[in-house]
């Protein structure tokens, strides 16, 4: 009996465990080329572009209304929070039951080309939207590993701009937003007094952390890979780019200790009540607006650049930010997801939701509307034209978002504490986060 | 169904002998059935976990020895095998992948030892406390309870604000009202993220101690504590006595859920860290799930689950051991 019952704890343990290794199993599904067995219906996954969900909602419903008309084609829309999109996608691309089409950030384009569960964009599918060359170079660069089919089209493009308090700068007698780093640190050591900050920052925020230190990377000649695609994480150039990021809290002191925390857009709640002076942000002026800032607040300017003048190379001032769109290789509505795509690609459309969004339309003839003239989103297009980057398109890019973000959010953690940051420190964490990507 | 038209006595079927020979008297297919129907009745339940548990585990077990990165997921079959290597990475201790394993491992003792003795503990004070009776009991039973019965989400990212730095109520009330801080502590970063973990866990983990160890209580014959207190033993003697020893069999169980549950949980690091939890609070259960689904080298985090899997059958048999021992001594 005795027996009995330690085998019946035993296997209480195996299956209590068990769930760790379940979660690990995954389906076999190999789907092969899409079908048009049901060609009424597409489920489109959308990710969270506006304030809210809701708000995603409102923007997208009478669109895909206008789409059924045209088309006889419903689509079921489901709008997925940020922090549990990639996971959703991995889970679609396991177990082959995913959507038609969906939005996947551009920065992922690579690695998710690499699964095979994306529809590649070859001549035939391109042209079946409207041709290559409608769409904006920089944007195209963010749709998979260079010299393969891009897994995705562009769907929104963005870039940073530096975003400053108006007020906060007249009242420290600054009269324009600095262009140089040095002048950020020098305008910054001005702002940062009775417990007001300069700049803001998301310190917890792993793909936050990445954008910026890719930027500064770029500016310190570093890409993070090599040509072979190969982790370069600890390159004079990226430890030193990782640790100008971080000196702006630990050396300079014009972030506050506490956005070490920060990742959930706090910095952009503090920058909306008068806490901080400035962030460095990706369309950023309607998120102020919902927060109750008037347009007039605010001011925006490129992020700045070591001489003063972005454009090429070393003046590099952002990533090429944005959201593509994908089809799943599975679909069964191949010809109405083909259609999907070239209805939400379209210049009127392009033009009508990237303006809802704040975003720029990767698509150059819905560019020339007079919306994206407007004083922020001029800094936007401009940044995107001449002076922003893909990240590094690679398979492994996904896993170099967390582990090098995660490293930058240590290092954040230690100035918070007041613990020193040096280059050795962070080349030891950079180091780490290297031997642990995986082999590829 | 049919029922057994010729029951044999309960006697003679005890005094069977062990070495399998039919009693003469019973027909086979009624012996049969008899025999059969227990297993029957289980057989769903066994092929539900074959279906829910087993096979998932094995399907885990297999890709561990497989180079299973997102080149493969959409067909694990296809990856190469890649022998134990990936089990070598997880415990080559020199490099930062088993480093940082064996440190989320002595973490995760850490924390479970600390969180299922608090846990117990407290539950168990609340519980010997609860048997008096006054006024409220009943109130102050169903308030004890609220933490288990709240979902687990929304109380971890209640607490997730709680503890933020500059907006959180710990820091108010430590700080700004009690002065008992210098500066605002952090405790969602660094550190103090341990702590924060800890607390967490076991106001999540004491309710249920408290709801066993009190069921436990309601066995133990009051006349034992009346014969006690006439030969008088005092509170303490009595708890020592007389609680503690007729609790023996309920805690064993207790403490070796606790233990299961805290070790592998999941869900207080994720909600209140995120996918990357600060070093100090750097769970097992989130180490690996970072190994598997943030990095996407699902080979090595299947590795990793086997190791882990592998250590608590190992320590829940030991437990088991010690534990059966020790109630065979104290049977004598």
């Amino acid at each position: 009996m005795r027996r009995l019952r330690a085998l019946a704890a035993l296997a209480t343990v195996t299956a209590l465990s068990g769930a760790t290794l379940t979660a690990c199993g995954g389906g076999t599904s190999t789907g092969g080329e899409g079908s048009n067995a049901s060609p009424k219906t597409l489920t489109y996954w959308a990710s969270n572009q506006g304030p809210n969900i809701a708000a995603d909602k409102k923007i997208l419903t009478p669109e895909l209304k206008k789409f059924e008309q045209q088309t006889g084609i419903e689509v079921k829309l489901e709008v997925i929070p940020w922090s549990d999109l990639l996971n959703r996608i991995l889970a679609a691309t396991t177990s082959g039951q995913g959507p038609d089409v969906l939005n996947i950030g551009n920065t992922w384009s690579s690695s998710l080309q690499a699964t095979g569960a994306l529809l590649p964009w070859d001549a035939k599918n391109f042209k079946a939207i409207g041709g290559k060359d409608r769409f904006v170079d920089a944007a195209l660069g963010s749709t998979g590993t260079e010299g393969k089919d891009p897994a995705a089209v562009p769907l929104y493009s963005l870039s940073y701009a530096l975003y400053y308090n108006k007020a906060m700068f007249k009242e420290a007698g600054i009269s324009k937003p600095p262009a140089t780093w040095d002048d950020l640190v020098t305008v910054g050591k001005k702002l940062s007094k009775d417990g007001k900050w300069a700049l803001g920052a998301e310190g917890s925020n792993l793909v936050n952390n990445i954008h910026q230190a890719f930027a500064l990377g770029k500016q310190h000649g570093a890409d993070f890979f090599d040509a072979q695609g190969r982790p370069t994480f600890t390159s004079d150039g990226a430890v030193s780019a990782v640790k100008q990021y971080v000196d702006f809290m630990a050396k300079d002191k014009i972030i506050a200790p506490g956005n070490a925390e920060y990742a959930q857009n706090q910095s952009l709640r503090d920058f909306a009540q008068g806490k901080t002076a400035m962030v460095l942000w990706q369309a950023a002026a309607t998120t102020f607006e919902a927060q109750g800032m008037k347009p007039d607040d605010w001011g925006v300017a490129p992020v700045p650049v070591v001489s003063g003048k972005p454009g090429a190379e070393r003046q590099v001032n952002s990533m090429v930010a944005g959201i593509n769109l994908a089809v799943f290789k599975n679909t069964d509505n191949l010809d109405g997801a083909r259609k999907f795509v070239k209805f939400m690609t379209s210049d009127a459309e392009q033009a009508h939701l990237n303006k809802a969004y704040g975003s720029i339309p990767p698509v150059t003839a819905a560019q020339k509307d007079a919306a994206f003239d407007r004083a922020d989103t001029a800094v936007l297009r401009d940044t995107l034209r001449k002076s922003a980057a893909p990240l590094p398109q690679v398979p492994n890019e996904s896993q170099f978002e967390t582990s090098v973000g995660t490293a930058i959010k240590k290092l954040f953690a230690d100035a918070a504490a007041g613990r020193p940051v040096t280059t050795e420190s962070v080349k030891s964490e950079l180091s780490k986060a290297q031997q642990q990507m995986p082999k590829s | 169904m049919t029922t057994l038209t010729t029951p044999p006595p309960p006697s003679k079927e005890r005094a069977a002998p062990p070495d399998g020979k039919r009693p003469a008297r019973l027909r086979l297919p009624a012996r049969l059935r008899r025999v059969s129907l227990p297993y029957l009745l289980l057989l769903p339940a066994l092929l539900l976990e074959l279906v829910v548990h087993l096979i998932p585990m094995g399907v885990g077990i297999v890709m561990s020895f497989k180079e299973l990165t997102q080149f493969f997921i959409r067909d694990w079959g296809a990856a190469p095998w890649t022998g134990l290597d990936n089990y070598e990475l997880s415990v080559d201790f020199d490099a930062p992948v088993g480093e940082a394993l064996l440190h989320s491992f002595f973490v995760t003792v850490a924390f479970t030892v600390l969180s299922v003795g608090l846990c117990w503990l407290i539950g168990t004070a609340a519980a010997v406390f609860m048997q008096e009776h006054f006024r409220g009991r009943g109130l102050l039973r169903a308030v004890f309870l609220i933490p288990y019965a709240l979902p687990v989400y929304a109380a971890v990212i209640t607490w997730s604000f709680m503890f933020q730095r500059d907006t959180g109520l710990i820091n108010h009330v430590l700080h700004d009202q009690l002065g008992l801080t210098d500066s605002r502590p952090f405790w969602l970063i660094g550190d103090n993220s341990f702590v924060a973990l800890l607390t967490v866990s076991v106001w999540k983990g004491w309710p249920f101690a408290f709801l066993i160890v009190m069921a436990g209580l309601q066995n133990i014959p009051k006349e034992q504590y009346e014969a006690a207190a006439i030969d008088g033993a005092g509170m303490w003697q009595q708890v020592r006595r007389i609680t503690l020893p007729s609790l023996r069999p309920v805690n064993q169980v207790l403490v070796l859920v606790l233990f299961l549950w805290t070790f592998n949980d999941f869900n207080t690091p994720y909600v209140l860290f995120g996918k990357s939890a600060p070093e100090a609070a750097d769970l097992i259960s989130i180490h690996i799930y970072q190994s598997s689904f943030v990095t996407w080298n699902f080979g090595t985090g299947s590795a990793m689950s086997v190791l882990l899997l592998l250590f608590l059958l190992l320590v829940t048999a030991g437990y088991l051991l010690v534990t059966s021992r020790g109630r065979k001594s104290a049977d004598v």
